[in-house]
């Protein structure tokens, strides 16, 4: 029995040794340089809740990109079929899926079936049905390829948004997937919220267009709006009088270019009147293909649009640009450096929507901190005090026991990289509590069995076996709604549930093994004849 | 040193019909609550709408926010004072279901910065849930209640017996109703954390209860004469000393949590209170007589069944 206790003791001192070390960077900023090499270096983890920062769930609309797909698909086969002299009288999306097109005369029908099964082999074809403007059909995606884009956006929204907040420079983010169409994003310690919710939702399409002199602005601004042209707004900054106006202008709808055509982006700050601007590179395709717009369109100007917004329209004065351009409009320089960032990363595929969004400030997370740390140091002393009054020797055995247990709490979270939250403070302040029950049931079985008039040692073995089956039971339990939680909670009462979890744990470990080694080094190497209990 | 001394007999069980009206009334004061007030105060957590947590640096008093606020359009705005009323920190309600709430907290921010002027507060936490996450995690909260209960109901059953199941889940039911009942008579807020707390309520109660079914299953095979709810008395008198014991040192620490946690981890800690002591309540009076009551039916039907034997006999 004298080398069992021997071993047990052994691997006490290791496991404990072994918290320790994972503890230390948490509370010693120099650390020896040969630390770094061959022992643990990271800090407890800390939520949001207590580091401050954002926590945002974004919901992708990628039924948006279901939608867009059919209509560039809409846009191809008006190509293809004018091509073909097939005539028809309107191509467009009908619902989420489907395509349209109406009033094709009956002469014309089998060379479009023809067409059709040809180009899009891959899409449902419906019954053609005979509309009062000639014949009309119905094509439609398959459910298959429905998700296959559904998921294909879902993804590049991913990896945009982890792009660009890699450009934008946060350390430690989160970002993953929460379900089919919503992603995680937690951003620690980030001082400006608006502006990093600002970059990582933008849509950020960027077009090209040609702006339309032709047709009059007022009419259109009185509702004679020029098929093919629409009307958007330029925000214009007055630094004078530090408003924003939106100033209306007639646009030609097609759209020449795109943002993809882009292959690098920079905030640069403008020779003339230090005005921040980005400037943009293109792909050698789009070196091209930009060269041959601005020769088409000389002396017209070229409207520079971001998700609608027109940010500025210059006049294209030469047909050689080399392949670079320049975005100028009313931007500060963060404005800038963003849009530059969001250019770099690409476009959303679909727009994301805030679906939750949670900011805690720095100064908060410091008091919840520093508030948490001393309910937890008063709540433990306390406990402490009256588990050595009570129980006298015993009782600071299990006092001993006690501080090990969230000793050991920490360096588990630590180890696992778990976050500490507030809720999960209180979950450190609830195990020392309960730690105390494993405790007390065996304590006053040991009671017990000495007043029936059994040995100290006699009495300390049956009233650990007496009361381990209770321990187990009653802790199980309490794991059971601590794993429900765990399932169930986000973010800190996620954290919660795992301080509790592992809390539960090690009182029952230490409990069940900690203090019985000392009590059998007491009763058998000291061979003590009285308990103090 | 002895909170209880060995052998002591207090008649808990001759109680136990006075406890049954004292439980019945706080249930139904819980459920009327409930029923009065249109069901139990959502924080935005489930109810969607916007949080904001704002301290000013001079003064400021709850009224001259709320005017700042209202009128604005935003809908219902609810200010409430957070923390020491020393200190101008309030919270901010803003309950609407449709879906632009981002720029609605921008818009509030700027309106606020107005009123009292940009350097004269501090936002100190913000907190948006879109209607369709609020729906969501209502239904969620409900299952993890209902999964955690199912899957206790499970583990009692199957170490102990269903009768004992039964008095568990229903003493479960009880700490649970009331906990809620309390919140609502209150109108305090049932978010997140307010669920985190009821569902470790739930796994507390059970743990207080088991303590004492473990020791009336001991004493059922030691005492085999007595009558069940003497058998009862005896074992909740014998465990009395744990039970205290640890609802003390628990209601220590979570009290501890309560004046000195601060204001945010405030109502989660009230809500822990609340649970363990009507826990431990529970433990002696809901739980156990009701196995009191299964044995006595039991053994009636028995009895009943044996003379009825008898009769046909003849």
């Amino acid at each position: 029995m004298q080398r069992n206790l021997k071993w047990r003791f052994v691997l006490t001192g290791i496991v404990l040794c072994a918290a320790l070390v994972y503890l230390v960077p948490t509370f010693s900023q120099n650390l020896p340089g040969w630390w770094d090499r061959y022992l643990p270096t990271d800090k407890v983890h800390l939520g949001l809740d207590l580091q401050g920062g954002i926590h945002l769930i974004l919901e992708v609309e990628v039924q948006k990109a279901v939608e867009s797909t059919v209509e560039r698909m809409a846009l191809d086969l008006k190509d293809s079929l004018r091509k073909k002299d097939i005539f028809y009288d309107t191509i467009e999306r009908d619902g989420v899926s489907k395509l349209m097109i109406r009033g094709v005369s009956t002469s014309d029908r089998d060379r479009l079936e023809e067409a059709l099964s040809e180009q899009y082999a891959n899409m449902k074809l419906y019954p053609p049905q005979t509309g009062n403007r000639g014949v009309d059909f119905m094509l439609g995606l398959p459910d298959a390829e429905v998700s296959a884009i559904e998921q294909g956006a879902a993804d590049q929204a991913l990896e945009t948004i982890r792009n660009r907040i890699d450009q934008y420079g946060v350390s430690e983010p989160t970002i993953q997937r929460e379900s089919d169409n919503r992603i995680l994003v937690q951003l620690p310690g980030v001082k400006d919220p608006e502006r990093a919710i600002k970059l990582i939702g933008q849509t950020a399409v960027l077009e090209f267009k040609i702006v339309d002199d032709e047709h009059s602005l007022e009419a259109a601004l009185q509702g004679k709006v020029p098929s093919g042209s629409e009307i958007l707004y330029q925000r214009i900054f007055d630094p004078e009088t530090n408003y924003s106006k939106r100033v209306p202008m007639l646009i030609r709808k097609r759209t020449l270019m795109t943002g993809d055509a882009i292959a690098d982006a920079r905030m640069e700050m403008g020779q003339d009147f230090n005005q921040p601007h980005v400037a943009i590179r293109f792909n050698p395709r789009g070196a091209r293909l930009f060269d041959r717009i601005a020769a088409e369109h000389v002396n017209q100007r070229l409207a520079i649009i971001l998700d609608g917004n027109v940010y500025s329209a210059p006049v294209i004065r030469q047909a050689h640009y080399g392949g670079r351009a320049v975005i100028e409009g009313s931007f500060t320089p963060e404005e800038a450096h963003d849009l530059a960032i969001v250019l770099r990363a690409g476009s959303l595929p679909a727009p994301v929507v805030i679906a939750e969004e949670r900011t805690v400030g720095p100064s908060l997370g410091a008091d919840s901190i520093r508030m948490g740390m001393v309910s937890v140091l008063v709540g433990g002393v306390l406990v402490l005090i009256f588990m050595g009054v009570y129980y006298r020797a015993a009782g600071l055995i299990a006092d001993l026991s006690l501080s090990l247990n969230v000793f050991l709490v920490l360096a588990t979270l630590v180890a696992f990289k778990a976050t500490l939250s507030l809720p999960g403070i209180a979950g450190l302040v609830l195990t020392v509590g309960m730690a105390v029950d494993a405790n007390v049931i065996i304590f006053e079985r040991i009671r017990e069995e000495m007043r029936v008039g059994k040995t100290p040692r006699a009495a300390i073995d049956s009233g650990y076996q007496n009361a381990l089956s209770t321990i187990l039971d009653a802790n199980v339990t309490t794991m059971i709604a601590a794993l429900v939680l765990f399932q169930f909670g986000t973010g800190p009462v996620k954290g919660f549930a795992v301080t509790l979890s592992i809390g539960v744990f090690w009182s029952v470990v230490l409990a069940m093994v900690f203090t019985r080694e000392i009590f059998d080094y007491l009763v058998m190497v000291r061979r003590i004849k009285q308990i103090s209990i | 040193m002895e909170l209880i001394k060995p052998g002591t007999r207090i008649e808990f069980v001759k109680y136990r019909y006075a406890a049954m009206i004292l439980s019945g009334t706080l249930i139904l004061l819980s459920v009327l609550s409930l029923v009065i007030r249109g069901g139990p105060n959502y924080g935005i957590d489930f109810s969607g709408g916007i949080l904001m947590q704002v301290k000013f640096f001079e003064p400021v008093k709850t009224g001259a926010l709320r005017d700042a606020l209202m009128n604005q359009g935003y809908g219902q705005v609810v200010v409430q004072q957070f923390g020491s009323p020393k200190e101008s920190e309030f919270l901010v309600r803003v309950e609407k279901s449709e879906t632009d709430l981002e720029s609605l907290q921008g818009k509030m921010e700027g309106v606020l910065s107005e009123t009292f002027g940009p350097k004269s507060m501090e936002v100190r936490r913000t907190e948006m849930v879109g209607p369709k996450v609020g729906a969501e995690l209502r239904q969620k909260g409900l299952l993890a209640v209902l999964y955690a209960m199912i899957g206790i109901l499970a583990y009692i059953t199957w170490r102990f017996e269903f009768r004992f199941a039964l008095g568990a889940i229903l003493a479960l039911i009880h700490d649970a109703v009331i906990t809620i009942g309390v919140f609502s008579l209150l109108n305090k807020e049932i978010d997140l954390p307010i669920v985190a707390a009821i569902l470790t309520i739930i796994g507390y109660s059970v743990n207080d209860t088991i303590v004492v079914f473990d020791r009336i299953r001991e004493n059922m095979r030691k005492i085999r004469r007595q009558s069940i709810d003497k058998v009862v008395n005896v074992s909740i008198n014998e465990t009395l000393s744990r039970t205290l014991l640890t609802s003390l040192t628990t209601l220590v620490v979570v009290g501890s949590l309560f004046l000195l946690g601060g204001a945010v981890i405030h109502n989660f800690a009230f809500a822990l209170i609340i649970g363990i002591v009507v826990g431990t309540y529970s433990s002696i009076y809901v739980a156990s007589p009701v196995v009191i009551l299964w044995e006595e039916v039991k053994s009636r039907t028995r009895k009943r069944q044996a003379t009825n034997r008898v009769a046909a006999r003849r």
